[in-house]
């Protein structure tokens, strides 16, 4: 089989665009399974017979079984599965990196995006919402330092996975993804500290006649929530107690 | 409901399922996120500065629920949508607008979380009866499938979107009629809970950082000082 060095541009931003829908069909039984073969689906388009041919349809069958991994990193795996199949690695090998991807993927964007930028890009929103920006600013400052990360991490995750193919652990090795969880974390930590006081002042408006109770609830109700941590979520409990401070709003 | 009211709440359906679609399906830009999607149901219906302060009290619950893999999460798109919408129909000064509007729309993530997790299998039922033609490399069924998968979401965050406004507005509308704790003490006991639930989650997401727990008591202190010269 003749290797193709680089991926067509229309390609590319085919499966780039698809990887924004990698998780369209997730279901319990192949997770994102289909998506992976959604994704690969215009590269594999490359391969000997064309789409419709022998190779093609291995392949398609061989991507759309169970794969997991954290939807944005799963570009990684895309970038690098092109690769292997177009440059016709054994299927066992393909097979083997199935297995062995998911486990990474899942745990380095879990820690990178779900426990550390979300989190550091929702409390900047907070914050830019406590110190008076519109509603426009506030969004445009939140969305648009979210999204310039996650884009550039799908569009990283499929040149990287692309770049080395099979061998793309090489890239899971970048500083960003080994060390900025924990730099991650200290500056969500930082940037929520100071926001989380900011913004309920901007929420409660004028007048710090309640501030002192405010206080006191919220020390007690974190304390708490942080106590029954994996009995009991912190949302559940607040929502029976809105239900109970309205009905005793309505019965006094 | 009449068809013309039904109709004016037609955007705010879309906008629902829309922002439903985003939390897992496509794109998850995050635009699903209360502070977003709360902001644009009140600028839907002329107030986006009321649909911003529903929006940062449900941000600081949804810092608890991050999507971690299979994990179960409310589903804060449409549930935002509904509690933007709903306290900011609510004109300025109502008498517990925000405390009823933040219950309702932490009910409706609640119910929005149980659909996601029927549309999962739902999904996979689906996956299952293509298995054939996908073991036979069908591209035609792969692209099937996820067609399907994203116009079910899509469907599911307007059914919960549509089904939340319809029926709890005039819920809404009832209960505040019988509520007379002002504004203040309303907004004010909603930003209390909701700290808190916020503070706990960022905790647990940073505790096991080295230094990480100095970080948030030093930016905690920053902010009441920011807070305290706030007028």
């Amino acid at each position: 089989m003749t290797a193709i060095e680089r991926l067509p541009l229309r390609v590319r931003a085919a499966m780039l665009l698809r990887t924004f829908a990698i998780q369209g069909v997730w279901n319990y039984e192949t997770m994102l399974g289909n998506g992976i073969a959604f994704s690969l689906e215009p590269a594999l388009r490359l391969l000997p017979g064309g789409k419709g041919g022998e190779a093609y349809r291995e392949a398609m069958a061989r991507h759309s079984g169970y794969f997991n991994a954290h939807p944005y990193l799963a570009s990684v795996a895309v970038g690098a599965l092109a690769r292997a199949e177009l440059d016709g690695t054994p299927v066992d090998l393909i097979e083997r990196f199935r297995v062995a991807a998911p486990g990474p993927l899942g745990s380095v964007g879990d820690r990178l995006i779900w426990a550390g930028w979300l989190p550091l890009c929702s409390a900047l929103g907070l914050l830019a919402f406590g110190l008076g920006a519109s509603p426009a600013g506030v969004l445009l400052i939140f969305l648009g330092t979210f999204n310039a990360f996650h884009v550039g991490l799908r569009i990283w995750g499929l040149h990287a996975g692309w770049a080395h193919g099979l061998r793309v652990a090489q890239a899971l090795a970048n500083p960003v993804l080994r060390q900025g969880p924990a730099h991650l974390a200290r500056a969500t930590a930082l940037l929520a500290g100071i926001a989380l006081p900011v913004a309920a002042q901007g929420i409660i408006g004028p007048g710090r006649a309640l501030l002192g109770t405010v206080l006191g609830v919220v020390a007690a109700g974190a304390t708490a929530i942080t106590l029954l941590h994996g009995k009991f979520e912190g949302w559940r409990l607040a929502t029976i107690a809105l239900a109970l401070f309205i009905l005793y709003s309505v019965v006094r | 409901m009449t068809t013309p009211e039904l109709l004016d709440l037609l955007p705010l359906i879309v906008l629902g399922a829309v922002l439903g679609l985003d939390v897992v399906s496509f794109p998850q830009a995050m635009i699903s996120r209360p502070i977003v999607a709360a902001t644009a149901a009140g600028a839907l219906i002329g107030q986006p500065g009321r649909g911003l302060a529903m929006g940062v009290a449900l941000e600081f619950f949804a810092l608890e629920s991050l999507p971690f893999g299979a994990s179960r999460y409310p589903e804060w798109g449409s549930a935002a949508v509904i509690g933007g919408t709903l306290f900011a129909q609510s004109p300025d000064g109502t008498a517990a607008a925000m405390t009823t509007s933040a219950f309702f729309a932490l009910v409706s993530a609640s119910v929005g979380g149980s659909s996601m997790i029927l549309l999962r299998r739902w999904n996979a039922f689906w996956v299952r009866r293509q298995q054939t033609r996908i073991a036979r490399g069908s591209g035609s069924a792969v692209m099937t499938l996820q067609l399907g998968g994203l116009s079910s979401d899509l469907l599911r965050g307007g059914v919960i979107t549509a089904a939340g406004l319809i029926l709890l507005t005039p819920l809404h509308e009832a209960v505040l009629g019988t509520l007379t704790m002002t504004p203040t003490v309303s907004r004010a006991f909603v930003v209390s809970i909701a700290s808190a639930v916020g503070l706990a989650a960022v905790w647990k997401v940073v505790r096991l950082t080295p230094g990480a727990r100095w970080f948030l008591l030093a930016g905690l202190a920053v902010g009441f000082l920011i807070a305290g010269e706030m007028p």
